[in-house]
């Protein structure tokens, strides 16, 4: 019944995390790859500190809508496990696959000692029952083990890479991060791609 | 490498949609570009600023969107290009000018980029600009594409020099902010000598009926050029059982669902990219067609109506349903979406979407309710206007006569909420605040005793509020204007304004002071560091009741986000763990729920307030609040 020959992917998580910059990345890369690309962000007044999802749709032929139908997502990349479930309850479907950041980031309410976030563990599961398969990674550890948290959307990107879901060519995608990055932290964002990539694959 | 200014015609860039506006003005051969920021547009005058020295034209952030399209509209006097770019709400404020420019025309190229916001995403207002291109009988494109919106920029520009007449270009947020694939064309090289023709002067009178004339012809010229426009055509089977009438993203949309329900032998797609003057004789030729038609357009019913105008009373369309937003097909207000598409299709066509099972949507659906508390938006850690709305509301509280605040929109525009402890009242135009004040403080006359503040933001003072404040001091109006100084247009994105002495390009420019502003009126301001809450309080307390006649205080702090980059912290902040009595105190956590700025967290374990090391600004205004002093500060 559905004709669906379009790759749907979900990048969410926090305002500040990098999220935009992420779908960009990749936008790029599969632009150079020959790919129709739509990119669509969705953040309202959002910036300072609430969520954040970039739809990234890529196609053979034809643009797609920058936002993707009810239930139609392939794979989510979670820079925080909450908004990854929260991206379950609209784009969500039995086949879909995703790679969980498991570093939390507190709403204000909870801060504020209103509300509680979940118990990590149980977010972890609901995700887990509700997808096909779901990776976990402690990118923002990672990133800080290598010395600043802004790395953990390009070590995410690494983790998508290791789970051979987009077919992402790597040595196009270094360049890419060339073009994009200052010089002098070309090597270090690389180098934040192979960890997220072997953080993964160590495992599996 | 800027793929903006990348000479590689026929490389394929990804593009924002409105970088793609950008390299279509620069393709076009633009001289003049000018801009007041607002989303979703400000990001076509930034692309273009970034490049404009390397290009050798002129971009720059006007004082506010009127002034910027007088600005373009120069270029297009004397020969050249210019563009004007500007969110829907700007246009509203650029259009006494462009209802003028219509009937006198022009001589150059000139294009005015109208990104609308459906839904209101990052605006106050929700309205479709496109009828200003009815109303001004102008020619309106609404790209559907990324590809469109560089192309159409370019088109717009040939059209506008052909017939003498601004063209608009309307784009939406979901165009304007999403990114998408698009082929290079190449950079115009012409240059163009500006000239400025006396014997032809853009004046309408002594007859604007005569220009209007003159108007007329060229619209009807517009409409046999739009007949063959590459920019409208149709898809689907010869006689389809429905048929989309679509513009703009709309397109995404409609072609989504089709594709989605697999139903493009049964389903036409009519695409119209030219949507104002209409080219009555290609729609007609297909919307013949079929007999169920669904007008699928983000805004208000523009094509909807306009088509059913044509085709009301002739006698082929007697039998056509026409279904849309008038008929509440699909809703009359908010954005657009696939999936209304997708719903409104499913019904018509009586097939279903099934993407997950029901067991599977109510799993997450209760997944998703008990799990994910929202991320709600608020004044960022250290804010000055975090501090301004405490001292508002304390000043109101201890004034006693149920005071108020009018306001407008900027960053400072989330006083209306729980950030600013729900202290603003009022939320229209640019400056509105101020105007309305300026009628406000007249009202004692009547017997209206409660005391009236005004407040706006300092590029929101340049934009519109000073004719209101000349107006209030001319009348004599009684009310207290507090002026939100942080030295910058910070919700749109830190473009400068006339206070701040760079422009759009980097250039050092000559500055004018608010409060010289403020004098040249007549009205001696006073300025005061909101980060002093009980200076502040009680300053706005004795100006509310000193004296009668406007007056102004100024308050002044750079933004925090500006501020954490080029300073060190002020003070190093931390809660002294034996003074902080946690839910013993009584205080009901004032400090993390009421107060509530984001370097504040209520550690549920230690049952205390905590400062959230990585998130604090050391603003310590958080210090003053504290009824026990637990929260202390260390000069760092």
């Amino acid at each position: 019944m559905e004709t669906k020959n379009e790759i749907n992917v979900i990048i969410a998580g926090v305002g500040g995390q990098g999220n935009v910059l992420a779908s960009q990345i990749l936008g790029q890369l599969f632009v150079e790859q020959g790919y129709k690309v739509t990119i669509g962000e969705t953040y309202g007044v959002s910036q300072r500190g609430g969520s954040v999802m970039s739809h990234l749709r890529l196609s053979g032929n034809e643009q797609v809508s920058p936002i993707i139908p009810k239930g139609l997502g392939d794979l989510i990349v979670a820079l925080e496990p909450m908004e990854g479930l929260r991206i379950l309850g609209q784009f969500g479907n039995p086949d879909v696959q995703v790679i969980v950041n498991t570093r939390t980031l507190m709403p204000m309410s909870v801060m504020a000692g209103e509300t509680q976030y979940p118990d990590i563990n149980s977010v972890l599961q609901l995700i887990q029952t509700n997808s096909k398969s779901m990776w976990t990674v402690d990118a923002t550890q990672i990133a800080l083990d290598m010395g600043n948290s802004i790395l953990s959307n390009i070590i995410m990107l690494g983790a998508v890479a290791a789970t051979n879901i987009l077919p992402i060519d790597q040595d196009k995608l270094f360049n890419v991060f060339a073009r994009t990055f200052p010089p002098k932290y070309v090597e270090l964002n690389r180098k934040a791609f192979e960890n997220g990539m072997e953080s993964l694959s160590s495992r599996t | 490498m800027n793929m903006i200014v990348s000479n590689k015609t026929g490389e394929t860039a990804l593009f924002m949609g409105n970088e793609a506006i950008a390299r279509g003005a620069l393709e076009a051969g633009v001289s003049i570009c000018a801009a007041y920021p607002g989303n979703p547009s400000s990001d076509i005058i930034k692309a273009l600023a970034e490049v404009g020295p390397e290009m050798g034209i002129h971009v720059e952030w006007s004082v506010n969107e009127k002034v910027a399209l007088e600005v373009a509209a120069s270029a297009a006097m004397t020969g050249l290009r210019g563009l004007a770019a500007m969110k829907q709400n700007g246009l509203n404020v650029a259009s006494d000018f462009l209802l003028n420019l219509n009937l006198s025309g022009i001589r150059g190229g000139l294009v005015l980029v109208v990104c609308d916001d459906p839904g209101g995403i990052s605006s106050t207002n929700e309205q479709d600009s496109r009828l200003f291109a009815k109303m001004g009988e102008l020619p309106l494109f609404e790209p559907s594409t990324f590809q469109e919106a560089k192309d159409m920029v370019v088109e717009a520009f040939e059209l506008s020099e052909k017939l003498e007449l601004p063209c608009l270009v309307r784009s939406v947020t979901r165009l304007s902010h999403a990114r998408g694939n698009v082929e290079l064309g190449s950079l115009s090289t012409n240059e163009v000598k500006p000239f400025f023709d006396r014997s032809k002067p853009f004046i309408n009178i002594p007859s604007p009926t005569n220009a209007h004339k003159g108007l007329r012809q060229k619209f009807s010229k517009c409409r046999e050029i739009f007949e063959n426009s590459p920019y409208n055509y149709y898809s689907g089977p010869e006689n389809p059982e429905l048929m989309l009438v679509t513009s703009g993203a709309g397109l995404f949309y409609s072609q989504d669902a089709v594709r989605c329900l697999d139903v493009s032998k049964r389903t036409g797609i009519l695409k119209v990219g030219t949507t104002s003057p209409l080219p009555e004789q290609f729609l007609s030729k297909h919307l013949i067609k079929t007999q169920t038609i669904i007008f699928v357009e983000d805004g208000g019913p523009f094509l909807e109506g306009n088509i059913r105008e044509l085709c009301a009373g002739r006698p082929e369309f007697s039998n056509t349903k026409f279904l849309g937003k008038l008929t509440e097909d699909l809703p009359p207000v908010g954005e657009l979406t696939p999936d209304l598409i997708i719903d409104l299709l499913c019904k018509k066509l009586d097939i279903e979407f099934i993407p997950r099972s029901a067991e599977y949507s109510e799993a997450v659906k209760a997944a998703v309710q008990n799990n994910t508390p929202e991320r709600g938006s608020g004044f960022c850690a250290g804010c000055p206007h975090r501090a301004t709305y405490w001292a508002i509301k304390k000043a109101l509280i201890r004034d006693g006569r149920d005071g108020f605040v009018l306001g407008d929109i900027g960053c400072y525009g989330m006083g209306a909420g729980p950030a600013g402890y729900q202290q603003m009242n009022t939320m229209q135009a640019m400056g509105s605040g101020v105007g309305i004040a300026s009628g406000m403080g007249l009202l004692e006359q009547f017997g209206l005793d409660q005391p009236v503040i005004a407040v706006c933001g300092d590029s929101t003072f340049y934009h519109g509020a000073i004719p209101a404040l000349l107006n209030a001091n001319q009348h004599g109006s009684n009310f207290l204007l507090l002026i939100l100084d942080n030295d910058a247009t910070a919700m749109t994105g830190f473009q400068p304004h006339p206070g701040l002495g760079k422009d759009a390009m980097g250039r050092q420019v000559p500055s004018v002071k608010i409060a010289d502003i403020c004098r040249a009126i007549g009205l001696e301001p006073e300025i005061q560091d909101p980060y002093d809450l009980d200076t502040t309080i009680k300053t706005i307390i004795r100006l509310l009741r000193e004296k009668q006649g406007a007056k102004v205080l100024i308050l002044k702090r750079e933004c925090a986000l500006v501020a954490v980059k080029s300073k060190a912290p002020a003070f190093s902040i931390s809660v002294d763990a034996e003074k902080c009595l946690g839910d013993d105190c009584g205080c009901n956590r004032f400090c993390t729920r009421t107060f509530r700025c984001p370097g504040l967290i209520w550690d549920a374990e230690k049952k205390q307030a905590q400062i959230d090391q990585a998130v604090c600004t050391g603003c310590g205004v958080c210090t003053q609040i504290c009824q026990h002093q637990a929260i202390i500060s260390e000069a760092s």
